[in-house]
């Protein structure tokens, strides 16, 4: 037998270590479709609890909304279930060309071309165009996906300190013997909530000729005055060479991705990008969903200004109530605890108490920085946060954490 | 050697430490095991002793391991530099 007992015993042990580290993850059954309230089964077994939801990527509240379930099922009747191809032999619908226009006409930018998933965009783009003349500066808080991509890529990989433009310009400098720079970002970085510093940024690149690429997952569809993006928010539109993104958090939740951008840079991908060329077609029903979600959008800001009408009144339920949050504009609202098993006593706790939320510790985040990560969305009303709050204050409460900042709660409960 | 400690010292603290960072961080310090330096971000430590000493470590040898103190990338520095 190949799979033999010395190996199964080994890779029991090993799991056996990831338990004891306590970075065993467990999944929670949904009963539901995803909300801002939804019926959970955890643990495995238990009876079924309606709790409110305050951790998915569901910003504008549009993964259960009634007309994007109906256009997906209108795509399902005139399109049908899968296509059964990669795109280049026989997987391109019109819908998938319709469904990169429309994208392309949100960014601002040249051309769109659809992925499995963002991060597949992420993991086939930096290859498809840069080669091991070429460097990739990028911020030490990119998403894993980014990082899996640039290790793919032949060019010189480094890094900057987490928005210091002071360190970034350096390395801009360091690197002018280099074919092409590409200075790589995330939009909103999902676990701090903060938006990169897309003006400055976009400013170095120009004078030091470099390309910037922003993976803008958590912002599509909701930040900027009329939701394009962080490039909007930082009005640098057309001036991102690259923007990634997804429509598997605000654009409908379902999956796919996409690779926005220069012309030729898209094309390239089209041409080149491993996980375009060798993996399935979006499936029509995403697609046809996914139309729906951009004429909403594209519509109106409603759902937007309603996700940052409850952004704020959540920032400022939190600081009101004592607790140490990072400061910021996006949905997206660390509750900082630094000590990891506080982070998950909290977050147990909070879930007995009807909230889901997920603490957060490293090797997620670094070490000493453990947080119980909240995310808002437009499905939220204002007597689920007023809940979540009460829920959030008691727990606090019965910690003694509230109104200790970060000295205080580190020298309380250790990082 | 002190001179080569206090250079890889200093560029540590340059590269990796935040401004408001209050780790200390000496010639033991743990780097990647204690979570200042994350093995993506390595690679620029890597180049930073390779230019400034003129020296090229191999692939097999740049393990985490071997960049985890900076007492052991001394090491690797001076097995590399040769005599």
């Amino acid at each position: 037998m190949a799979y033999s007992d010395q190996a199964r015993v080994s890779y029991q042990k090993e799991l056996e270590g990831i338990r004891e580290e306590g970075l065993f993850k467990d999944e929670r059954y949904i009963h539901a479709v995803q909300d801002a309230e939804i019926v959970v089964e955890f643990p495995i077994g238990s009876s079924l609890k309606t709790v409110i939801n305050m951790c998915a990527n569901n910003y504008l509240g549009l993964s259960g909304h009634p007309e994007v379930i109906s256009a997906a099922h209108e795509g399902l009747d005139h399109r049908g279930y899968g296509m059964s191809s990669v795109r280049f032999i026989c997987g391109t619908q019109d819908i998938h060309r319709e469904l990169e226009d429309t994208l392309t006409d949100f960014l601002g930018t040249e051309d769109t071309l659809l992925f499995p998933s963002c991060m597949d965009a992420n993991a086939g783009v930096f290859e498809a165009v840069l080669n091991d003349q070429d460097v990739m500066i990028a911020d030490r808080l990119v998403h894993a996906s980014i990082i899996d991509g640039m290790r793919l890529c032949k060019a010189m990989n480094d890094s900057y300190k987490h928005s210091d433009m002071g360190h970034l310009e350096m390395k801009l400098e360091e690197h002018q013997d280099r074919r092409y720079r590409m200075v790589i970002t995330d939009g909103v970085f999902s676990m701090d909530g903060d938006l990169a510093r897309l003006d400055e940024i976009v400013a170095l690149a120009e004078k030091y000729d470099a390309m910037v690429f922003v993976d803008d997952s958590h912002s599509t569809g909701f930040i900027g005055r009329t939701g394009r993006g962080t490039h909007e928010h930082f009005d640098v539109m057309g001036r991102i060479d690259i923007i990634t993104t997804t429509l598997g958090k605000a654009l409908g939740g379902a999956s796919g991705g996409c690779v926005s951008g220069r012309r030729e840079l898209v094309e390239m991908c089209r041409q080149r990008a491993r996980p375009y060329l060798f993996s399935n077609t979006v499936a029509p029903v995403i697609v046809s969903g996914a139309l729906r979600v951009m004429e909403i959008i594209s519509g109106s800001t409603e759902r937007r200004d309603k996700l940052e009408e409850n952004t704020l009144y959540w920032r400022k339920l939190l600081t009101e109530a004592g607790f140490d949050i990072k400061a910021g504009e996006s949905p997206i609202v660390p509750v900082m605890l630094y000590n990891a098993k506080l982070a998950q006593d909290v977050a147990t706790d909070l879930y007995d108490e009807g909230i889901y939320a997920v603490g957060f510790f490293f090797p997620v985040v670094p070490k000493g920085q453990a947080r119980i990560r909240t995310q808002l969305s437009a499905a939220h009303e204002k007597h689920h946060l007023d809940k979540a709050i009460d829920a959030f204050r008691k727990i606090g409460e019965k910690y003694g954490i509230l109104g200790l900042g970060k000295k205080e709660l580190i020298e309380k409960f250790g990082m | 050697m002190e001179d080569l400690k206090q250079a890889i010292l200093d560029y540590v603290r340059m590269e990796y430490l935040e401004e408001e960072d209050d780790r200390e961080v000496d010639e033991s310090t743990p780097l990647i095991s204690g979570g200042i330096v994350d093995s993506f971000s390595m690679v620029s430590l890597k180049r930073f002793v390779e230019k400034k000493y003129d020296i090229q470590i191999p692939d097999a040898d740049a393990s985490p391991e071997a960049f985890d103190t900076v007492d052991s990338i001394v090491a690797l520095v001076e097995r590399f530099r040769g005599p």
